[in-house]
């Protein structure tokens, strides 16, 4: 993939998420204990060869800032190539938001680049897989453009993009589709081709008008092309719904899931480092099927859950099916179940929260319940 | 600007008290706490005390340490004005030698310590668990203007015959100096941490190299020629948590003593001790695990039941297996039904299923590296012992 560049698109449809995305990008939402989003697309990249990575950057990204740094992490901090920033550009008032104009002002950093091809992937999908296939099938058959696809989880039914494609993976039909119903082949936001035909079709789309690369390149400009669809049979789900992202975790308790998302054979997922110290298990921790992340603390009952970096349980706390983000602190005796809290969230003693599987309950970052 | 104190940490010592884990490792490389090597601590001390200049001598092993230390980054130590050095031993127009002894050690890099010009050399050794702030002890030697200022920690009456005990005066003057004395006349001991203004240091290591029937120790050799020369030598006391792990029973001990309800040291405070991390994603607990009392790292699995112990990073814990007061090194696994008890399961290795590997409160049980513990009691032994 010496030949590839990557571009990761980190301006996705953040409207679906509602309360998690009002304060972060997409990119940067916590997952499995101790990623962001931004990882795994990116992750993906370097342990496919790519070398050279452009971030395109959502108005809000200081987050995004944060967490990439110089790239270190993820050995994109080079001499030569490694990562790029491409900020957003200031838009007229007034203007809809939409990722293309973005691309468009700095498509000049992809003309400048050696490589020959560009990998996009946005950050709004859960995955880890290898790219070079993707390149492999892209040149065999002549392809102008090639997205990677796999059938929808059920619980990713939200707005996205379905393909019809020949055994071949020749694709003949797209569409932007609403409710995606289960193993309906949908995209993963992940796009390959040549640069030059990249450069052409923003250019296209953005001089006709356009906005949302889905509708006005996919859709529009890129009629005409040779799409094929590469379908990715692993573990993929897309973060589209408050929903999505508690089954998403929750998937992460499957060993097999956790084992092939992260590590996959020599091929993990990296994020920012952090220095936290190992968890420690005190008098009357209960723990079952769940993932704890370096830094807590834990004193209560804990099933089915996942716990982010440096939370605290109480003794007697008990927690269930839920989701509690960094530096959450449940307080003694409170009984949390299907209860999604965000960073810096306390559950002060006694109290008792309680939603459903099919609708958690969610609580804002830094709020004190 | 001219800069106040450079570090050299003697890591090039076997460890050979700590058996099977330093056959392949040197032993400040030894795994700690879960997730930490030993080394991390001085190092750690180093960057948060605001010494950025730091000499690490390596000479046993030194693969593995230097793959670990690699530019220091892990401790902000890769800085353009300063970082971390690796020193090994090395060859001259005039032939090549080993290390002979501490004081050697420091002595062959006596070239190092003028590159940059300190007024202080910090002495330090890659084999103890503390948490220190080495900023207040070059403080106390400005203020009592010492040619040496040497860490002491006091120890209980009846462990001091086992250390070096310093014998000092009201002002902390240290007035003698015995090496493990039979019947001690104090209970400071010295923590093998030594501060001197350069010139000094230089003076008395130049005639310490000179001299044939010298063993090249600071502790044998040096400290007390410097004491029969009525040097300004300052003892420092210090009052924290420090843990000599230079044997398995210590090594053993150390790791338990984190995983009392208030741990020793604070590991992830402000003051945290860094290490080169994998990233690992957060460890994983099976429906039917059972975990108490333990320290647990990224990456692992447990299925079984683990209590009072502590789990390094990628540990693997099958269904029905059971591990009590053990310390399992990164990337061991305990198979099915087995029962570990009063171990370290070194790296790599792996106790079949159905084993039992249980050693005693004094007699803790050790297995190298990349070794396997069959269930009849038989083992292989890993590779790396060339």
């Amino acid at each position: 993939m010496k030949n590839v560049m990557g571009l990761v698109n980190l301006q996705a449809q953040e409207e679906l998420l509602s309360a998690l995305t009002d304060q972060r990008p997409l990119a940067s939402l916590p997952f499995g204990g101790r990623y962001r989003l931004i990882d795994f697309p990116i992750s993906c990249m370097v342990n496919s060869g790519i070398r050279n990575v452009g971030a395109i950057l959502p108005t809000n990204s200081r987050s995004i800032l944060d967490h990439l740094r110089s790239g270190k992490d993820w050995d994109l901090a080079r001499h030569h190539k490694g990562l790029f920033y491409l900020p957003s550009v200031r838009k007229l008032k007034g203007e809809p938001d939409g990722d293309l104009q973005n691309m468009y002002s700095n498509l000049d950093f992809v003309e400048n680049s050696s490589e020959e091809f560009v990998l996009m992937a946005n950050s709004s999908a859960v995955y880890n897989m290898d790219f070079t296939p993707v390149m492999e099938m892209h040149l065999k058959h002549a392809a102008d453009v090639t997205m990677v696809t796999s059938p929808a989880m059920g619980s990713d039914a939200s707005t996205g993009i379905v393909i019809k494609a020949a055994k071949s993976g020749n694709v003949t039909d797209i569409c932007l589709q609403q409710n995606i119903p289960k193993g309906e082949e949908r995209a993963l936001g992940i796009y390959f081709m040549k640069k030059q035909l990249y450069i052409e079709l923003v250019r296209q789309a953005v001089e006709h008008g356009g906005k949302d690369f889905r509708v006005d390149v996919l859709l529009r400009a890129a009629k005409g092309c040779r799409i094929y669809a590469y379908h990715q049979k692993g573990y993929a789900c897309r973060v589209c719904s408050i929903q999505a992202y508690y089954d998403t975790n929750l998937d992460l308790l499957n060993h097999k899931v956790w084992e092939e998302l992260f590590l996959r054979g020599g091929a993990p997922i990296s994020t920012k480092v952090k220095d936290m110290a190992p968890v420690r298990y005190l008098e009357g921790a209960k723990v079952k099927n769940s993932i704890v992340a370096n830094g807590c603390e834990i004193a209560g009952t804990v099933e089915n859950s996942i716990l982010f970096r440096g939370v605290k349980v109480e003794p007697g706390a008990v927690i269930r099916n839920s989701i509690v983000m960094q530096n959450g602190i449940i307080g003694s005796r409170a009984d949390i179940e299907c209860v999604i809290t965000d960073k810096n969230v306390v559950i002060t003693a006694g109290k008792v929260l309680q939603g459903a599987r099919t609708y958690p309950v969610y609580i804002d970052k830094n709020k004190r319940v | 600007m001219k800069t106040t104190c450079v570090a050299m940490i003697l890591a090039g010592g076997q460890g050979s008290r700590l058996g099977a884990l330093t056959k392949r490792v040197a032993k400040p490389a030894v795994s700690f706490g879960g997730k930490y090597r030993i080394i991390d601590f001085p190092l750690s001390n180093c960057a948060h005390s605001g010494i950025e200049r730091v000499g690490v001598l390596t000479q046993y092993r030194p693969f593995e340490l230097h793959n670990y230390l690699g530019n220091g980054d892990a401790w902000d130590l890769d800085v353009r004005a300063g970082g971390l050095f690796i020193l090994p031993p090395y060859a001259r127009d005039k032939g090549a030698d080993w290390y002979q002894g501490t004081a050697d050690a420091i002595y062959q890099n006596l070239y190092f310590i003028s590159f940059s010009d300190p007024e202080y050399v910090l002495v330090l050794s890659g084999d103890h668990i503390y948490s220190m702030d080495y900023s207040q002890m070059i403080r106390a030697h400005k203020e009592k203007g010492a040619e040496a200022t040497i860490a002491v920690i006091r120890v209980p009456d009846e462990e001091a015959p086992r250390f070096g005990i310093m014998n000092t005066d009201k002002k902390g003057r240290i007035l003698e100096f015995e090496e493990k004395p039979k019947h001690p006349k104090s209970n400071l001991a010295s923590m093998g941490i030594y501060l001197f203004s350069t010139d000094f240091l230089r003076k008395y290591l130049e005639a310490d190299a000179r001299k044939r029937t010298s063993s090249h120790d600071f502790g044998k050799d040096v400290i007390p020629k410097m004491l029969k020369d009525k040097a300004k030598l300052y003892a420092y006391a210090f009052d924290g948590y420090w843990k000599d792990v230079g044997t398995i029973e210590s090594l053993w001990e150390a790791n338990m003593d984190f995983l009392a309800d208030v741990p020793p040291i604070d590991l992830g405070g402000r003051w945290r001790i860094r290490s080169a991390n994998h990233s690992m994603p957060p460890h994983y607990l099976g429906p039917r695990a059972k975990v108490r009392h333990s320290m647990i790292n990224e990456g692992s699995v447990v299925l079984g039941k683990v209590e009072h112990s502590v789990l390094s990073s990628g540990v693997h814990i099958d269904p029905g297996a059971v591990v009590t007061n053990s310390v399992l090194m990164p990337f061991a696994r305990v198979g099915k039904g087995a029962v570990v008890d009063h171990a370290i399961v070194g790296q790599g290795s792996f106790i079949e299923p159905g084993a039992s590997f249980k050693g005693e409160e004094d007699k803790i049980r050790v297995t190298g590296d990349e070794t396997v513990y069959h269930a009849d009691g038989t083992i292989t032994e890993g590779g790396g012992s060339f």
